[in-house]
């Protein structure tokens, strides 16, 4: 249970997907413009790849190395988690539309995207169980929920500040993100796996 | 000749895709923090970017619109398998430092979206200089961020000592933070740049 626990927390702030690995990083700085929209893409992303990335998996590990297919492994990760999200996207459209009105747009975003996929590939990489690639995937999302969250805050506040006019907009998004960084920094050596 | 030659220079300054665009942002901090990752980064991008234009341009007329994106994605990452094994085979090294990011230059915004925007339109010598402008784009601001994250971060430019040797190096642009605020900046500077060019055009 506590070997559990420490690969989550890792997950979630220690290896901060987006602040320490840099994936994600295209939604992270699209979408953090505004709170509600953000609180959303970090719940919508952390359902889609854990569902995902058990799935690739399950692929990886029941298809394709019974196979010595592990070559392939990029591209048949793409395509599946590219045609999950568009089947997902039906699912919810005819079964549950009121889901689809909130995070529908959300989806399209995800179905091809940095974190998405790199969180699998890391699932794979490392050679985890199935129940440690469930736990680190559901940290990969909270903690991407959890930075793109604190992001959208900050700019809120950013609007009112006076910004030099080159750096409006992107530029100072990135020293922004670069100061949140900084301050996870004092969370590395907290737990180590 | 000329029409080719502003497809291929709107990738470089006015439309560049880290800078100005600000589509795949991802290997822009992750492997920037040594000059040879940028670079090797930045060439398989290029070459990437350029392949996949290609061959969208030629098969443009023969995929259903319906299903043109998953065509799109799996010709991707066949070409990126292709750098992927030639990269494994041939530098191991550049292979174990890129890591898993190479994988990821399958979902890499920009090449999705020139394939998208532009080779899906045009004939393949256009859709070709397009993707060398935009893949020299993305290489070129690779090597920028990596060459100041490089030298002032470790004093050193592709692994030579360039600093005199009482330089103390701040770790923080090695950081993944330092990467952040170097680009916030670079972002701000780039954007002078193209105002001053189109100044100076009109």
């Amino acid at each position: 249970m506590g070997e559990y626990l420490t690969l989550f927390i890792s997950a979630v702030i220690v290896n901060n997907f987006v602040l320490t690995r840099f994936l994600g990083l295209c939604i992270f700085f699209g979408v953090s413009k505004n709170l509600s929209a953000s609180l959303g893409m970090g719940m919508a992303v952390t359902a889609v790849i854990t569902l995902s990335s058990t799935l690739a998996w399950l692929v990886y590990n029941l298809v394709l190395v019974p196979l010595h297919l592990t070559f392939l492994t990029t591209v048949v990760f793409v395509v599946l988690i590219a045609s999950f999200v568009q089947l997902l996207e039906m699912v919810t459209k005819k079964c549950t539309p009121a889901l689809y009105n909130m995070w529908g747009i959300y989806l399209l975003l995800i179905a091809t995207n940095c974190v998405v996929l790199g969180v699998p590939l890391i699932n794979v990489e490392s050679n985890f169980s199935l129940g440690k690639s469930i736990v680190h995937t559901i940290g990969a999302g909270v903690g991407f929920g959890v930075a793109i969250v604190l992001m959208a805050s900050l700019r809120e506040k950013l609007r009112l500040a006076d910004v030099p006019k080159a750096l409006e907009g992107l530029g100072v998004a990135f020293i922004l993100a670069g100061m949140l960084a900084l301050s996870f920094l004092g969370f590395s050596g907290m737990i180590s796996i | 000749m000329k029409e080719l030659w502003d497809i291929y220079k709107k990738g470089i300054i006015l439309e560049n895709p880290i800078f100005v665009l600000a589509l795949s942002l991802c290997p822009a901090l992750a492997v920037t923090s040594s000059v040879i990752n940028a670079l090797t980064m930045g060439l398989t991008v290029l070459f990437v970017i350029t392949a996949n234009n290609v061959s969208v341009s030629l098969i443009r007329n023969l995929v259903n619109p319906k299903v043109r994106v998953p065509v799109y994605i799996v010709s991707i990452a066949t070409i990126v398998t292709v750098v992927q094994l030639l990269l494994q085979a041939y530098f191991p090294l550049l292979y174990k430092a890129l890591g898993i990011y190479l994988a990821l230059v399958v979902v890499f915004a920009i090449i999705l979206a020139r394939a998208e925007v532009f080779a899906s339109k045009n004939n393949v010598i256009r859709s070709f200089c397009d993707g060398l402008g935009m893949g020299s784009g993305f290489a070129i601001a690779m090597v920028i961020i990596g060459a100041f994250r490089e030298i002032i971060g470790s004093g050193t430019f592709l692994g030579f000592n360039v600093m005199p040797a009482s330089y103390e190096a701040p770790l923080l642009l090695i950081l993944p933070a330092g990467g952040f605020i170097l680009i916030g900046y670079l972002v701000g500077g780039w954007r002078m740049l193209a105002q001053y060019i189109e100044k100076s055009k009109a």
